[in-house]
């Protein structure tokens, strides 16, 4: 009961912090109305339909990429490279497209998600490989194998991968409009934020109703006592984190197939990083990922109405998300100490 | 509160004597010292044996000043001192070496030597720092090398240093704490003979914690020992022997509490242990060319002073360490301590301090119940599906059965007493009825009935087939369980002796080292 309170009062808290501080920011520094400002977000990111689809796209990467760190944080690992997934995953699912040119739509779309999630699985796998064998902080090299993850799309989309008819902007050649993965029915969301949500959702029954979900809870609990019952944790570190891999690769994968139309620099505008906020307002829960995603989609979509009537910089957003980040961080020392302790006898 | 001390009685010029008297320690319900009193004298070597747990660390912490003990007096030189904190003791020329080493490992030795000062200066004159090493390392018995970073000195090395700076700090009462558990027999003697006449010479009065009757021996010129937070006695070491001192450490033991065991013939080997080489985390070898082997029905009883690599023996077999060298076989079978292998062999385990090594504090008491099982029918028919109900129904049956005071199934366990905790864990791991069960201090920190229960238990498994090899730093627990007992000494078995009438005084030599 206690936790169950703590775990939403917790980030609330945090949450509410963090806007207070922003509005702080936006009174003293920017000298804007705080209350106009926030109702200004509130309209571009929930106020009308034409907000909420905008929200929805923006946190369907999100989504994706917050896996990587959530399902690998069930083991007690603090992965970060999400970015690094997300920007392999869609310079691969672009590779495969381009490659793939005219076979059936649907079989290039596979294709394409399927070499996304690989390349973006493998690389995570392999910051969980370097610490099962090497004894490599996970967070450290997850981090740096970003900056080579982000290198390795530019040199490619710059050298071997690039369409010379793209002068400005180095990119691939286009996947095509035929392969574009197109929109969910009824609404101008593309069909990545399903891929979301259903994965949230297979990685909680995951976690709740199965064997191995439980072995990962046992191996995050305490490791000693996995290995006493023979579990193998290093087979599950490197699973779970090729696992969250996928999952970033995938977003990368959607971001080019359905919105840029080919890899270029625009995939490592920081979803990934992104993603790891939400992972971490979201406390790795599974379920709990989706709403953080749609809120912070949100703020980053109401970022265009603030710079057009208050004329903000582009950044304020960023800056309330990294506020957010802070104030989420900080406040990992309030559980436990929320309520007034009972006496335990 | 009045302050004798510091202020009043000026720094010693050499060996001081010292009058511990009347201590009293208790923690919770264990007296861990019951009315002890010591006299050392000036210039003594004086040592302080016994067992795990005697209470000799207590009584050295007490004149220390790191626990505040519950009654007893101090008398420096014949004068009573009040030290309620280590820096006073540290300003009246009381000084202490621990077994493991306190120099900070990436600092040269002149480093070290500056840090531990009692007042360092903002800015430090490192060529007049080095001048004065320098040349009070000219007046000293032994050196060591200034500028190599202490993590590069050998062990011996390091524990000169140590000592060093102890003197260095015009430290002249010493206290060492098992200092040489960590040297080979030549480095302990060359550090023990220069501080031996150091004593003599009367610069410095020490005492020493050891387990090791061979020391004692060639260096301390008294003993006192202690037994279950008693005094047994101080007397010169010229009129003990070896027998002597093991009986007074540990005791004519001769009402062996018999849990019903009954007499069968021993069945076929389930756990050979050939060879067994296994490193500690520093990578020095802690087992050393291991071999056991114990037979279906037999409780096999590892007696030893902790730290000679019983943990890391146990750590191997349960899987959570790897071997250097040798093989373990189950049932003449090659064992990795995997998963499949642990549920084909019905191997159990029941660790010291359970929570932390054998639950998930977190989880609740039916999940660590079931983290044998959870992928067995019922819990899982198909070993990918988990059904909670189920695991949740055995739970139950086990809480009643070993009868674990829980609020019920789904309370965390960590919030139940220790005592349930392992009895929880007993659940589990015997549940299984398992061939081979490995046990290490399973009645550490335990209170008296969980103690007989859980001992009782243990039996039962042996007399119903298992083999049982029971690792202990209580030596009543493996007089009273075993049918067999080796004893460990330095990553090795120093003896082998049949449990039903055990030389209590040869088990006692071959635990310190003889």
């Amino acid at each position: 009961m206690r936790q169950a309170f703590e775990r939403i009062a917790v980030p609330a808290l945090a949450l509410l912090a963090s806007a207070l501080l922003f509005a702080l920011l936006l009174a003293a520094y920017a000298q804007v109305d705080p209350f106009e400002a926030f109702e200004l977000m509130y309209e571009g990111a929930f106020g009308s339909w034409f907000s909420w689809q905008n929200t929805l796209t923006r946190a369907a990467p999100l989504i994706l990429a917050s896996l990587c760190t959530a399902l690998p944080a069930r083991l007690g690992l603090v992965i970060i490279g999400n970015e690094g997934a997300l920007v392999l995953g869609g310079l691969a699912a672009a590779a495969a497209g381009v490659a793939m040119g005219r076979a059936p739509p649907l079989l290039v779309q596979v294709a394409m998600c399927l070499s996304g999630m690989l390349l973006g699985g493998l690389w995570i796998a392999l910051a969980g490989a370097l610490r099962q064998w090497r004894g490599v902080n996970e967070t450290i090299s997850s981090l740096l194998l970003t900056y080579i993850a982000i290198a390795l799309m530019n040199h490619f989309v710059e050298g071997p991968l690039r369409d010379p008819e793209s002068l400005n902007k180095p990119s691939t050649a286009a996947i095509g409009d035929a392969n574009t993965i197109g929109t969910i029915p009824g609404m101008d969301v593309h069909w990545g934020l399903a891929f979301g949500v259903v994965a949230c959702l297979l990685v909680y029954l995951l976690q709740r109703f199965t064997t191995w979900g439980f072995a990962m809870q046992v191996i995050g609990g305490n490791p000693k006592t996995a290995r006493m019952m023979g579990l193998d944790v290093g087979r599950y570190v490197i699973l779970a984190c090729a696992a969250g891999g996928a999952a970033a690769g995938l977003a990368g994968t959607v971001e080019v197939a359905a919105v840029l139309g080919r890899a270029n620099a625009s995939l490592a505008v920081g979803y990934g990083y992104a993603g790891i906020l939400v992972a971490f307002l979201a406390r790795h829960h599974p379920l709990a990922i989706v709403p953080v995603a749609i809120l912070l989609g949100g703020i980053s979509a109401s970022g265009g109405l603030l710079q057009r009537r208050l004329d903000l910089p582009d950044a304020a957003v960023v800056v309330l998300q990294g506020i957010i980040f802070v104030a989420i961080l900080a406040s990992e020392t309030l559980y436990g100490r929320l309520l007034p302790r009972k006496q335990e006898s | 509160m009045t302050l004798i001390g510091a202020a009043h009685i000026p720094p010693h010029e050499g060996a001081p004597t010292l009058e511990l008297l009347g201590f009293s320690k208790r923690f919770g319900t264990l007296a861990a010292l019951d009315d002890v009193s010591v006299k050392v004298g000036a210039g003594a070597f004086h040592a302080l044996l016994g067992e795990n747990g005697a209470g000799k660390s207590t009584l050295v912490k007490c004149a220390m000043g790191y626990y505040a003990a519950d009654q007893g007096q101090i008398l420096l030189n014949g004068r009573e001192v009040e030290i309620t904190h280590p820096r006073q003791a540290h300003e009246l020329g009381l000084g202490m070496v621990y077994q493991h080493f306190t120099l900070v490992p990436n600092m040269t030795v002149l480093e070290n030597f500056v840090l531990s000062r009692e007042k360092m200066p903002a800015v430090v004159d490192w060529a007049s720092e080095r001048q004065l090493l320098h040349d009070y390392f000219s007046t000293t018995p032994f050196a060591v090398p200034l500028d190599t970073p202490v993590a590069d000195l050998a062990a011996g090395q390091k524990q000169k240093a140590e000592i060093l700076r102890q003197l260095y700090l015009k430290r002249n009462l010493l206290i060492l704490d098992e200092p040489t558990s960590v040297l080979t027999p030549d480095e302990a003697d060359e550090v023990l003979s220069t501080l031996k006449k150091l004593t003599e010479a009367k610069q410095l009065t020490i005492v020493t914690i050891t387990h090791k009757f061979r020391e004692v021996n060639a260096f301390c010129d008294t003993v006192t020992v202690l037994r279950r937070g008693k005094l047994i006695g101080t007397r010169p070491t010229r009129e003990l022997d070896n027998e002597i001192m093991a009986e007074m450490m540990i005791g004519r033991r001769e009402n062996r509490v018999v849990v019903e065991r009954e007499a069968h013939a021993l069945g076929e080997p389930v756990l050979r242990i050939a060879g067994l080489s296994v490193a500690d985390q520093v990578g020095q070898l802690a087992v050393e060319d291991l071999s056991l082997e114990i037979r279906a029905g037999e409780i096999v009883g590892v007696a030893g002073v902790s730290g000679n690599g019983q943990r890391e023996l146990v750590e191997t077999l349960a899987g959570q360490r790897h071997a250097e060298a040798g093989r373990i076989l189950v049932h003449g079978e090659p064992y990795a301590a995997t998963r499949a292998q642990m549920m084909r062999h019905k191997i159990a385990c029941l660790p010291e301090e359970p929570l932390r090594n054998a639950c998930v504090p977190e989880m609740s008491v039916a999940e660590n119940m079931a983290l044998r099982s959870f992928d067995q029918p019922p819990a899982s028919p198909d070993g990918v599906r988990l059904e909670r109900r189920p695991m949740r129904e055995v739970a139950r049956r086990l809480i009643e059965t070993y009868r674990v005071k829980t609020p019920g199934p789904d309370a965390p366990i960590r919030a139940l007493s220790g005592g349930n905790v392992q009895r929880a864990v007993l659940a589990r791991e015997l549940s299984s009825e398992g061939d081979l069960l490995i046990v290490a201090n399973p009645c550490f920190g335990l209170d008296f009935a969980a103690v007989a229960e859980i001992r009782a238990r243990i039996v039962q498994a042996r007399n119903r087939g298992a083999a049982v090899l029971l690792v202990s730093e209580d030596l009543d627990e493996i007089l009273q369980l075993s049918d067999r007992i080796v004893v460990m000494f330095d990553g090795k078995l120093a003896l082998q002796t049949d449990a039903a009438h055990p030389d209590v005084g040869a088990i006692g030599r071959a635990m310190a080292g003889h």
